[in-house]
């Protein structure tokens, strides 16, 4: 790989250690992705600061006692931690401190203390064609599909380390010719209500991710006054059943005006015809507990717009659930939220909100087994495997049924 | 009888152990516990395996980015593989290698080469220059 003078001094400074470190951490990464060589990223998306264990606290203090400082604006992705609601989040008292201490050491470094997977929706939305280097799936699907930015998936460290040096390898789907579709998605065949059913776009992006893994696909065929929440919900979905960092909606997404354009000019070699019934499929994927378990509710992942938890409270209709809610957003909803008092609306009819993290990477979720209902791909994809607890997929609607009934309700007339 | 792969070294380093090929992709995230070392993703062949000391072999990884994380705390509470051989480059789960190596934890060996030329299992061995030899 080629690096530029200035590259190589900075990897050689002895006086800015931590510089030098989260250089040698980009050069590396570049190393071993076969990168020819760095660019300049414009921001970066931190997902760093959710607590995984000690290691990642010792590595984030070395950067911080090296003095480093972010180059770029940085947001940060959820932390472990409920910093509005302290007494939420469960376990012991030294991953709670150490917690904290990782969530401090993002903030010493000078990034934004957004803690949101949803940052597209916290006012950090790079330009069309601009490199950045986000991390956390959702987002860097977000990010480069419907925003048309630039960026690879930047795991934990390489994103930091990209923010503290403003570079990153040039590669994947920083570059023009990985960013072109090569199998097209047809969804034409599909009735017009199922497209506008809000629990499509999560199980369309888990069958996407699942069928096409890291292959650039065009959707062709979904409405063009698709919603942003929807597309999140693809994303996330997308993300979190396959290696998916992009997607190209035909008529909707910036780089897919038609087919052929999101094709750059090529025919795709693959066309997948969607039907109702791989959709359904799909969809059951999602569920793997039965009903008779069914004991909380779990919505926003990503993270609730303040849009969806209207709807949600349009839903619910002053009506309290008679199972644990658990709602899951970012300060930048919460915000707006309050100004006209729908927080505390929903938190009187018994609603939890969860603000800076999530129930899926933090304990929360009160008693061992039982299962979530979650209109979340995501949430249902991870849940099991992170919370021990049995998954029970439906639409916002059936959420909400559910939660006032106290048991499973869900409106299979939906989904034809 | 023994095979032998050249592999492609994308963090160089020496291992052995016993090889374990994994009947799926899989997120480290989500996928392998950090606390255990075990494989906990839900309807995964290898649901309930240890990765520690083996010579873990991925046919695909797939879905969050703090893979690297999760992998580095296994390195750190030394219930890490002894080696990584990947299907396809991930430069997220192998970060948590060269993090790994930077914090004084450990130095494991990442190689890349396909994983149909491998054996199910027997004792691998990874050699400085990525050579792989199963016996």
């Amino acid at each position: 790989m080629e690096l530029t003078a200035a590259e190589r001094q900075v990897l050689n400074d002895s006086a800015r250690p931590a510089l030098a470190l989260a250089m040698g951490i980009v050069v590396e990464a570049g190393r071993m992705l076969g990168a020819a060589r760095l660019l300049s990223v414009a921001s970066a998306h931190i997902d760093g600061c959710l607590y995984h264990g000690d290691s990642g606290v010792h590595f984030l203090e070395r950067l911080v006692a090296g003095g480093g400082r972010v180059a770029v604006p940085a947001t940060l992705n959820v932390g472990a931690l409920d910093l509005l609601h302290p007494d939420l989040v469960g376990g012991e008292e030294h991953r709670r401190a150490m917690a904290r201490r990782l969530m401090d050491a993002h903030v010493a470094l000078g990034c934004t203390p957004t803690w949101t997977c949803a940052p597209y929706q916290a006012g950090h939305r790079p330009a069309l064609g601009q490199h950045v280097a986000w991390g956390e799936s959702n987002a860097v699907a977000f990010a480069n599909s419907v925003l048309g930015a630039r960026t690879e998936r930047y795991g934990d460290f390489l994103d930091i380390s990209c923010a503290l040096t403003g570079r990153a390898p040039a590669h994947g789907l920083h570059l023009d010719a990985n960013r072109r579709a090569t199998v097209r998605v047809d969804v034409t065949g599909l009735s017009p209500a199922l497209l506008r059913l809000d629990a499509f776009y999560p199980v369309l992006g888990a069958w996407l991710g699942a069928a096409v893994g890291g292959a650039v696909a065009v959707i062709d065929g979904l409405p063009a006054d698709v919603g942003e929440d929807a597309l999140k919900a693809l994303g996330a979905g997308a993300a979190a059943t396959g290696a998916v960092g992009l997607f190209h909606v035909a008529g909707v997404t910036p780089e897919a005006p038609t087919v052929a354009a999101a094709g750059g000019g090529a025919a795709p070699r693959e066309t997948i015809t969607l039907t109702a019934e791989m959709v359904r499929a799909a969809r059951d994927r999602l569920s793997t507990a039965s009903a008779g378990e069914l004991d909380c509710i779990a919505l926003g992942s990503p993270h609730f717009s303040a849009a969806e938890t209207r709807t949600f409270a349009g839903l619910l209709a002053g009506r309290r659930p008679a199972l644990p809610v658990y709602l899951c957003t970012g300060r930048h909803a919460v915000d707006e939220l309050d100004r006209d008092g729908l927080r505390a609306d929903l938190e009187a009819l018994g609603v939890t909100f969860v603000v800076d993290t999530c129930v899926v990477v933090t304990p929360i979720l009160k008693g061992g087994g039982g299962a979530m209902m979650t209109n979340s791909a995501k949430f249902a994809h991870y849940g099991q495997g992170n919370t021990g607890k049995g998954t029970l997929f439906g639409t916002l609607s059936d959420c909400v049924e559910s939660a006032v009934a106290g048991r499973l309700a869900r409106d299979e007339s939906q989904w034809r | 009888m023994a095979v032998r792969v050249a592999a492609r070294v994308l963090l160089a380093g020496r291992a052995t152990g016993p090889l374990k090929v994994l009947g799926a992709p899989i997120s480290f995230w989500g996928g392998v516990a950090p606390e255990t070392g075990r494989i906990v993703l839900p309807g995964h062949p290898d649901l309930g395996h240890s990765v520690a000391g083996t010579v873990l072999a991925l046919p695909g990884t797939v879905g969050s980015s703090s893979a690297s994380a999760v992998l580095l705390e296994l390195l750190y509470r030394g219930l890490g593989p002894a080696a990584l051989v990947l299907a396809a480059p991930d430069a997220i789960l192998a970060l948590g290698a060269v993090v790994a190596r930077e914090m004084g934890y450990a130095t494991i060996p990442v190689v890349q080469c396909p994983l149909d030329a491998l054996p199910q299992e027997g004792t691998a061995t990874i050699a400085e220059d990525g050579v792989l030899t199963v016996d």
